[in-house]
């Protein structure tokens, strides 16, 4: 309790803010359409070839719009001083993280609920399965986990829209391959056997381990 | 700042003593001269794979030290943030950056042996993707050190890529290999897999893997050392500054 309200109040600031200015999800979503569509020229997809290339390019698409949302995570709060203010609020700093992280969250399944659609009809892409939404969920939640912490950290450097994708696509990489792999079986390229029940517990996995680990980290490096 | 620059700007705080640094260079010098002998003139060349064999005990001693250097930079930032002590900082700075020269030197290597007995400059097998990760993360630690404009910020910012970093290591390299147990393999020409070592060549594996070994903590003390001489140099030039 004394984690989740502090947590909900954030959540409900940030999303407040949002729908008032819709920066960030309009902006990361135009951005992941134009990735569908440039995709969709550079490897000439075919409608053979669509369930082979489809996964790659949706994971490229989600990963892309996914890091644009979360290099503005903390904008807001270092431009108007918000971030002082919310390490002085008399809240754990796990809460403040973990807020964060709830707000990546849910701004990128907006992104990525709007985008498959997009997908289904420029593609022509209808294998939706339940397998393919835990896949999202899960891989969703481990790159907001640990965007969340290097966003924090890039948005303190000289250029940080270079050092966000940096720091975070070569850490973030075994959610990445297994999402593409999940997704692959869901629409019936690559093999099926075996596939869903290694990689969902494997992103499982990556996500209990940088749940507890980059919290502790955000509270520890967050200073002033 | 005064505060952070207390406990390093000790004059002879990388060393215990003064003249280790000569002497460790001195024998890591003649050791690896021992060292190339060994390689070129005393291990027998490779019956299958000929000379090219050779480049093997300088790149796995070398991938080895670079595990080695990350490890330490993950020991050394967990101390950093527990302890805040600048020296833990230091360690883990000069051990990154050695690392990412050994990690280098290990991927080239691997190339240049990779062409002439796999006939690929590269492929994507398990090992040699997770190094090529493993270069990439380190490539970006050192970036972040550069690109924040405060240096205790920075430390800290650093500290925590170096434990995410190492902490990840496990979870990539089993990831890519499931990935590449389900696609076929690249590798094209005589595998590698030529069974276990002759006890000569063992001997000299294990020989050049200590002296590689010894050529990293001479880099690491050395590369302290420098850099406590720069925040030495920049805490004198701060206080001219102050003076004028």
């Amino acid at each position: 309790m004394r984690l989740l309200r502090p947590m909900a109040a954030l959540v409900w600031k940030d999303l407040l803010l949002e729908l008032r200015s819709r920066d960030i999800v309009v902006s990361a979503l135009v951005f992941g359409f134009l990735v569908v569509v440039v995709f969709n020229f550079a490897l000439k997809v075919s409608p053979e070839r669509v369930s082979e290339l489809a996964p790659g390019i949706l994971w490229v698409a989600f990963a892309f719009a996914g890091t644009l949302a979360m290099s503005r995570a903390f904008v807001r709060e270092r431009e108007q001083g918000g971030m002082e203010g919310l390490l002085l609020a008399p809240v754990s700093r796990d809460a403040i993280f973990l807020g964060k992280v709830l707000v990546s969250f849910l701004f990128m399944l907006v992104i990525e609920a709007a985008l498959l659609p997009v997908f289904a009809v420029l593609l022509n892409f209808t294998s939706f399965t339940l397998t393919l939404a835990g896949a999202i969920l899960l891989a969703t939640l481990g790159f907001a986990t640990v965007g969340t912490l290097f966003s924090a950290i890039a948005v303190q450097t000289r250029s940080r829209e270079v050092m966000l994708p940096v720091l975070f696509f070569p850490v973030i990489l075994p959610v990445l391959i297994g999402a593409v792999e999940v997704s692959g079986a869901a629409v019936g390229s690559g093999p099926q056997t075996g596939v869903v029940t290694r990689w969902l517990p494997l992103m499982a996995v990556f996500d209990a381990v940088f749940l507890v680990i980059c919290p502790w980290i955000f509270s520890i490096i967050v200073e002033e | 700042m005064a505060a952070a620059q207390g406990a390093s700007s000790s004059p002879k705080s990388g060393f215990a003593f003064p003249g280790m640094s000569g002497v460790l260079l001195v024998a890591t010098a003649v050791l690896m001269l021992v060292n190339l002998y060994l390689i070129f003139l005393v291990a027998p060349t490779d019956a299958v794979l000929g000379e090219v064999q050779r480049i093997f005990y300088f790149h796995v001693p070398i991938a080895i030290v670079s595990f080695v250097a990350f490890f330490v930079v993950f020991v050394a930032s967990i101390g950093y943030l527990v302890t805040r002590k600048s020296r833990w900082d230091s360690v883990a700075h000069a051990a990154a950056e050695v690392g990412v020269v050994f990690v280098s030197l290990a991927l080239l290597t691997g190339i240049v042996w990779a062409r002439p007995v796999w006939g690929v400059w590269w492929t994507w097998e398990p090992r040699l993707t997770t190094t090529l990760i493993l270069w990439l993360i380190y490539v970006a630690y050192l970036m972040l050190r550069s690109y924040v404009p405060n240096k205790s910020q920075g430390a800290l910012y650093a500290a925590g890529l170096g434990i995410i970093g190492f902490v990840d290591v496990p979870i990539v390299y089993y990831s890519v290999q499931w990935w590449r147990s389900i696609h076929p393999s690249a590798v094209v020409g005589p595998l590698a897999d030529s069974g276990a070592l002759e006890p000569i060549m063992q001997a000299v594996l294990f020989y050049s893997q200590a002296v590689f070994l010894l050529l990293f903590l001479y880099l690491l003390l050395e590369r302290m050392r420098l850099r406590n001489a720069e925040d030495r140099l920049s805490a004198l030039r701060f206080v001219s500054r102050m003076r004028r």
